[in-house]
């Protein structure tokens, strides 16, 4: 039987979601018996491919976090939102009491610190958008896999499931928003 | 049944409940052990009938258990799917209006709101969040006041009325502009009699009031809802207590 | 820039001036929304400063004066122009109501933008909910007063008038002129009562009769819900407290509903004499009546009435020589609130605070008006109830139908001939109503206004009547022409903006509905957010507080159901849209950071 193939990536995030992931341990080895990773820090992988899952971290903050969500939904048949930014903006959403040019000019003009103040406007880099969105503002989300981060014990729960072929539930002790 | 004891009890989900004159259908329940989840709600304080997580279908009526009274013979619906649902859809409207960032909150793990939602296996907000931007007041010396997180149940307003007897907040506003004030000539929590000692700085189910330089006190693992459910009777006057005398 | 010593005797000058304003409105009329009001119109604004004076001096919390300036839309904390307007934005008195947006047409005219003040302090602009002039074409408010029949070319003489800041006084008086429009009359609009003929009518049948002959009517109440009228009078009289109370609710807020204005305008007479009779039959000395902020303009007119009243002995102490028949009315403005129709966020509003419908029961014949027993009707039931007393109950019962005796006075507008308001028998035939005001090609009507019901043209045959179409009065006409789906997006923004706040399904589905039915309105809407905005409608309906929220959802439900094409029609068929607009977000970056490659964009 061929693998599951799983996509992951962190948008506005902190990778700790990843992080969590990887406390797996040695169970990764028998999950990896199963799936295959795709486009993930974990591979290095630039550019999604066609997976059967692919699991978010983080809020959509700039252009690229959009476009790169939807290269997931375009590419994912399940799409998982991971933890506390993906599912409501999170810790970066914070920022949306503040006018995007407070942020900018907090961060690049008028904070301690700051030599040669001007906020950058390289094309390289991408747009932020006005605020932080939760990933289900962008594109439809199939499952919520809520946390900060959420246990590894929830992702083998979840990852579970679908590998059984079942529709994929946490118990309440396993759900958690922090 | 007789009909004697017809004339005094109400039938909650098939189970027959007994009350008592001037009871609401949220007393009987409570006083019977069962549970009927509530945010606005507190035995006490007068029933307010807002937060709308006590719906109960009675009689085939919709209707708010925390304020409707007990009428012998009543039917109840209350821990069914569906009314489950409408719960859930509530309490993810309570999500979206203010800005729950559960992860950076003191409260989080003694929260009722959160922990409401994990009874009813809330996964996400669902709808799109309003992003609303809400005063803090950090003016007090120990106490600390985040509308961010407020879900305009007015226990705080209540508590301070009817507990603590004073008339520290109100609610100003209307629709979804309403809020949170502060009866004060600044409008700030330093100027108002509010004192650490008093009910209305504990009662606050989420984390929009709280006593200050005592966050984090407790680890994770040991927190009010890492121990309970929401839905245990009496569990509210356990986290009061624990919260107003947290030495002991 | 002013000098320190100026701004401070400046201060000092405003503080006089704010405690003097507030002590003459006090002795005025002690009642809060009326020290408020008067405030709001000499300093255009309540500040912090005006709030802790009103406080002191009504001897009320602060947070309570300050939770009702915020509450009410007529208040303001940040200062108005010193002519302030205000468009309806009704369906049918609005600024759209033409077919052409008036209102941006002024704010170009006068460099302006909705619902801002401009720099100069001359004028401000916004919008506003129905303010029941819906038989005279689009509307506004300029302080107060209202202007109807408006068009483009009045809208540039408006604009003109406020530059050259002529006083209202001289501007065209014909402006100002609201017509009554009686189109059909029945029972209660044939013949007007001669002051003091009902009074005499119930004093020689005493209260229990009179209270008899009420119920006997079938009476019953003409705001909609159809109460029994008598039947509530008799709870009241029943009910025990230190006093009663009579209450009339003129706060005729549902969009489309403009009878309570002629009645209140042509018919004041019969309605006091109403309330009296109800006062008597229920042993109440004092009446309020709660007027709608918007009808303020008709303060001076109703107040001539009552003071003639009571000089004809008709008010007062020992009314028609009746030794200890005592009863008076006094007259309470709101200041824009569509909630304060309830009756217990009426009651609320009474006692000056925020307008928020009250937990029931207790119902307010037992607990009303400072928690004694209090009755609370419709203008047009206390008029009728006037009627009745002088001629019989049987009169009564003989015209309309079974359950739903008498008649029903009804507002028609939107898209027919002949507005106005038509008084039927009840158990007429939409058809035959829309007949009589010449709607030649209706394809819907609103009956009841937007907490009503929708119909289409198969169920013209439907009967107006408690038992089939209940109504308040409001009918509003929809052709062939219309955009149904905008006619329901405005009514969704009016309950959304009408919310009171109280309870969470009604205070966040209001807003959850209109963000919704904007998306799809504006072509983002899928299949999904379709069925999403039915799922949360049954919510909102089933779920919330009050009636405001009970009925909040019915245009959508009704349109979803009798009109599912007009959703269907605008919405893209792919499997999922943005919740908002992606390349609006980066227009802020794209400005801070001067970009505008193509990566500055997101398709």
């Amino acid at each position: 039987m061929s693998k599951i193939r799983i996509a992951t990536t962190s948008l506005a995030g902190c990778f700790g979601c990843h992080m969590s992931f990887l406390d797996m341990d040695e169970r990764l080895v028998a999950l990896l018996e199963h799936v295959e990773f795709n486009r993930s820090p974990f591979t290095d992988i630039k550019h999604c491919g066609p997976c059967d899952i692919g699991l978010i971290e983080g809020g959509v903050c700039n252009a690229d976090n959009v476009h790169v969500l939807r290269e997931f939904r375009d590419n994912c048949k399940i799409l998982i939102a991971v933890g506390a930014c993906a599912i409501n903006g999170g810790v970066p959403a914070m920022r949306n009491h503040f006018s995007l040019r407070e942020c900018l000019e907090e961060a690049y003009v008028n904070g301690v610190g700051v030599e040669n103040p001007q906020i950058p406007n390289d094309v390289e880099l991408p747009l932020l958008l006005d605020k932080v969105h939760p990933i289900h503002d962008v594109v439809r989300v199939d499952y919520y896999l809520p946390g900060c981060p959420p246990s590894a014990d929830e992702f083998l729960k979840i990852l579970g499931d679908l590998l059984a072929g079942k529709e994929p539930s946490l118990p309440n002790n396993l759900l958690h928003y922090d | 049944m007789s009909a004697d004891t017809k004339q005094n009890t109400i039938t909650i989900d098939g189970q027959e409940i007994p009350f008592l004159a001037g009871q609401t259908i949220m007393d009987a329940a409570l006083a019977a052990g069962v549970y009927i989840p509530h945010l606005c709600h507190r035995q006490g304080l007068t029933p307010h009938g807002s937060c709308k997580l006590c719906v109960v279908d009675a009689d085939n009526r919709s209707v708010s258990a925390c304020t409707m009274p007990a009428v012998a013979g009543q039917r109840i619906s209350n821990n069914t799917p569906a009314l489950n649902e409408v719960r859930k859809t509530i309490t993810q409207m309570l999500f979206i209006e203010g800005n729950h960032i559960c992860p950076s909150c003191e409260k989080c793990g003694d929260c009722t709101l959160q922990a409401m939602a994990y009874h009813l296996g809330m996964l996400d907000g669902h709808f799109p969040q309003f992003f609303q931007r809400r005063k803090v007041d950090a003016s007090h010396p120990t106490i600390m006041l985040d509308r961010d997180r407020c879900i305009l149940c007015e226990l705080c307003v209540r508590a301070s009325r009817e507990v603590d007897g004073k008339n520290v907040f109100a609610i100003a506003g209307r629709g979804i502009n309403a809020h949170l004030i502060v009866n004060s000539a600044s409008g700030k929590l330093v100027d108002s009699d509010l004192e650490t000692s008093d009910m209305a700085a504990h009662i606050c189910p989420v984390g929009a009031i709280l006593i200050k330089e005592h966050g984090y006190e407790v680890p994770i693992g040991q927190r009010t809802f890492d121990l309970h459910q929401v839905s245990e009777i009496g569990l509210e006057k356990t986290i009061l207590t624990k919260a107003r005398q947290p030495d002991e | 820039m002013k000098n320190v010593s100026d701004a401070d005797s400046n201060t000092a000058g405003t503080t006089g001036l704010i405690h003097s304003i507030i002590a003459k409105a006090y002795t005025e009329s002690p009642h809060l929304l009326h020290v408020l009001y008067t405030l709001q119109q000499q300093c255009l604004h309540i500040s912090e400063e005006a709030v802790h004076k009103v406080a002191a001096h009504l001897d009320l919390p602060h947070s309570q004066v300050d939770s009702v300036v915020e509450f009410y839309s007529f208040f303001h904390k940040i200062p108005r122009g010193r002519y302030d307007i205000l468009f309806s934005n009704c369906t049918s008195c609005g600024y759209m109501a033409g077919g052409v947006d008036l209102m941006a047409i002024l704010g170009q005219r006068l460099g302006i933008v909705a619902s801002n003040t401009r720099n100069d302090g001359l004028v401000s602009m916004g919008q506003t909910s129905c303010i029941g002039m819906c038989d005279h074409g689009a509307a506004l408010l300029v302080n107060g007063m209202p202007i109807v029949n408006l068009d483009a070319a009045m809208i540039a003489r408006i604009a003109a008038l406020v530059e050259a800041e002529i006083p209202l006084e001289d501007w065209p008086s014909g402006w100002f002129q609201v017509d009554d429009n009686i189109r059909v009359s029945g029972l209660l609009l044939k013949d007007r009562l001669s002051a003091g003929t009902g009074l005499r009518a119930m004093l020689a049948l005493g209260a229990a009769d009179t209270l008899s002959k009420i119920i006997q009517s079938g009476l019953r109440g003409r705001g909609g819900a159809g109460f029994s009228t008598g039947m509530k009078w008799q709870f009241c009289r029943e009910a025990q407290g230190a006093a009663h109370y009579v209450v009339c609710n003129a706060d005729e807020g549902e969009p489309g509903t403009f009878k309570d204005r002629v009645l209140l305008h042509s018919h004041a007479d019969s309605l006091f004499e109403g309330m009296t009779v109800c006062a008597f039959a229920v042993g109440a000395k004092q009446g309020y009546l709660y007027l709608r902020g918007e009808y303020r303009y008709l303060l001076p007119h109703l107040q001539s009435v009552l003071a003639r009243r009571r000089k004809l002995g008709l008010l007062g102490v020992d009314i028609l020589g009746q030794p200890g028949f005592s009863f008076d009315i006094d007259i309470v403005v709101g200041a824009g609130a569509y909630i304060c129709g309830e009756e217990s966020a009426l009651i609320e509003s009474l006692e000056g605070k925020r307008g928020i419908p009250r937990v029931r029961p207790p119902f307010p014949v037992t607990h009303g008006y400072r928690g004694q027993p209090t009755v609370v009707n419709n203008v047009e039931t206390f008029i009728a109830a006037a009627h009745i007393v002088l001629r019989g109950s049987a009169w009564f019962r003989a015209v309309g139908t079974g359950k739903s005796a008498g008649s029903k006075i009804l507002s028609i507008s939107g898209d027919c001939a002949a507005p106005g308001i038509y008084e039927y028998p009840f158990g007429v035939t939409i058809r035959q109503v829309l007949h009589d005001c010449m709607a030649k090609d209706a394809q819907a009507v609103q009956v009841g206004g937007p907490s009503g019901t929708l119909i289409g043209s198969t169920e013209f045959d439907r009967r107006l009547s408690f038992d089939d179409l209940s109504t308040g009065g409001s009918l509003m006409v929809f052709s062939q022409a219309r955009d149904l789906l905008a006619v329901i997006v405005n009514f969704a923004h009016f309950f959304a903006h009408e919310s009171c706040g109280f309870c969470t399904p009604c205070r966040a589905g209001t807003t959850l509905l209109k963000n919704g039915l904007d998306k799809i309105a504006g072509g983002h809407g899928t299949r999904y957010d379709l069925d999403e905005m039915q799922r949360l409608a049954t919510l909102v309906k089933c779920r919330s507080h009050c009636g405001l929220g009970q009925t909040a959802a019915n245009p959508i439900l009704d349109g979803l159901q009798r009109f599912p094409q007009v959703f269907g029609q605008r919405l893209v068929h792919r499997d999922f849209e943005p919740h908002f607009d992606l390349d609006a977000a980066l227009e802020e970056a794209r400005q801070i950071s001067h970009r505008d490659d193509a990566a500055a964009h997101i398709e």
